[in-house]
C-alpha cells in the first residue's frame, strides 16, 4: 500500500480548491458545488485515519456528514430558487438587500 | 510501485482535474458533470482504503440524490449559461496564490507530521464489513444518529416552507 500521507494530500489539494471555488465564482449554485468539494474532502480525511487506526468511528462520522451535508444541499437550493424568483438572477452580486 | 499506488495516483490526477475544471466551466451544467467526475473517483479511492459501504453511499447519495438535485435546479432556472461576465480582476490570482500557500503550509504541516513512514493498510475484513459498521452506528453513535432525522426533519420542512408561494393574505 501507499503512505497515509498522499491521501490526505490529496484532500488538502481538493479542499484548497473548493476554497478558491467559492471565492472566485459568482453564481451561487456553483459555490454550493464547491462547498460539496470541500465536504468530500474532508470526508476523505476521515476515512483514510479511519484506515490508519483501523477504527470505524470516521466511517461513522462520514455518514453525518453526507447527511448533513444533503440538508444543507436541499435548504441551499430552496433559497436560491426563492432569490430568483425574487431577483431574476442567481449572481451573489445581486444578493446585498440585508446591507446595512 | 504497487497496483494500489498506482491507481491511487491517476484517480487522484483525475479528482484534481475534475475539480479544477468545475471551478473554471462556464456552463453550470459542465461544472456539476465534472464534480459528479470528481465524487466517483473519490469513491473508488474510499474503495482502496477499504471503505466499501461508504464509497457505495457516496455515489448514490452524492453522486446520485444531491448532484440530480442541484442539476435539477440548474435546469429549473435555466441559468446554466446566465453566469454573468465576473468582474474579478485582481482577485482571481491573488485567490489562486492564496490557495497554493494553504496548500503548501497544510502539506507541509502533515508531512512533518506523519511523514512517508506511515503507510496505509490493506482492507482488514473487520473493518471492511458493513455489520461492523453498523453495529458502530447503532450503539456507540445512537444519539447523533437520532438527532440527524432531526436534522433531515428540519431541512425537508424548511425546504418546503421556503419555495412555497407566497400567499397574498399574510401567510407564510
Amino acid at each position: 500500500m501507499f503512505p497515509v500521507i498522499f491521501p490526505i494530500i490529496l484532500a488538502v489539494i481538493l479542499f484548497c480548491l473548493g476554497f478558491v471555488g467559492v471565492l472566485v465564482r459568482k453564481n451561487a449554485i456553483v459555490i454550493l458545488m464547491s462547498l460539496e468539494l470541500m465536504f468530500n474532502a474532508a470526508n476523505l480525511v476521515f476515512i483514510t485515519f479511519a484506515n490508519y487506526y483501523q477504527n470505524l468511528d470516521g466511517q461513522v462520522f462520514v455518514i453525518f456528514v453526507m447527511v448533513t451535508a444533503a440538508a444543507e444541499v436541499a435548504v441551499g437550493l430552496a433559497l436560491i430558487v426563492d432569490i430568483f424568483r425574487a431577483k431574476k438572477s442567481i449572481s451573489i452580486d445581486e444578493m446585498h438587500s440585508l446591507k446595512g | 510501485m504497487t497496483p494500489g499506488l498506482l491507481i491511487f495516483i491517476i484517480l487522484g490526477i483525475i479528482a484534481v482535474a475534475a475539480a479544477v475544471a468545475m471551478i473554471l466551466s462556464r456552463n453550470t451544467v459542465y461544472a456539476a458533470l465534472f464534480l459528479i467526475l470528481n465524487f466517483l473517483s473519490i469513491a473508488v479511492i474510499y474503495l482502496i482504503l477499504g471503505a466499501p459501504f461508504i464509497a457505495l453511499a457516496q455515489i448514490a447519495v452524492y453522486a446520485g440524490a444531491i448532484m440530480v438535485l442541484v442539476l435539477f435546479v440548474i435546469m429549473l432556472l435555466g441559468t446554466h449559461q446566465l453566469d454573468p461576465r465576473e468582474p474579478l480582476k485582481w482577485q482571481r490570482p491573488l485567490a489562486i496564490l492564496l490557495a497554493l500557500a494553504l496548500i503548501v503550509q497544510g502539506v507541509y504541516a502533515l508531512v512533518m507530521r506523519y511523514g512517508f513512514k506511515a503507510t496505509a493498510l490493506a482492507a482488514n475484513p473487520e473493518l471492511v464489513d458493513p455489520k461492523n459498521l453498523g453495529l458502530v452506528l447503532y450503539q456507540k453513535f445512537s444519539l447523533p444518529f437520532e438527532i440527524t432525522s432531526v436534522i433531515l426533519l428540519v431541512a425537508a420542512i424548511g425546504a418546503v416552507v421556503l419555495t412555497q408561494k407566497e400567499k397574498k393574505d399574510g401567510g407564510i
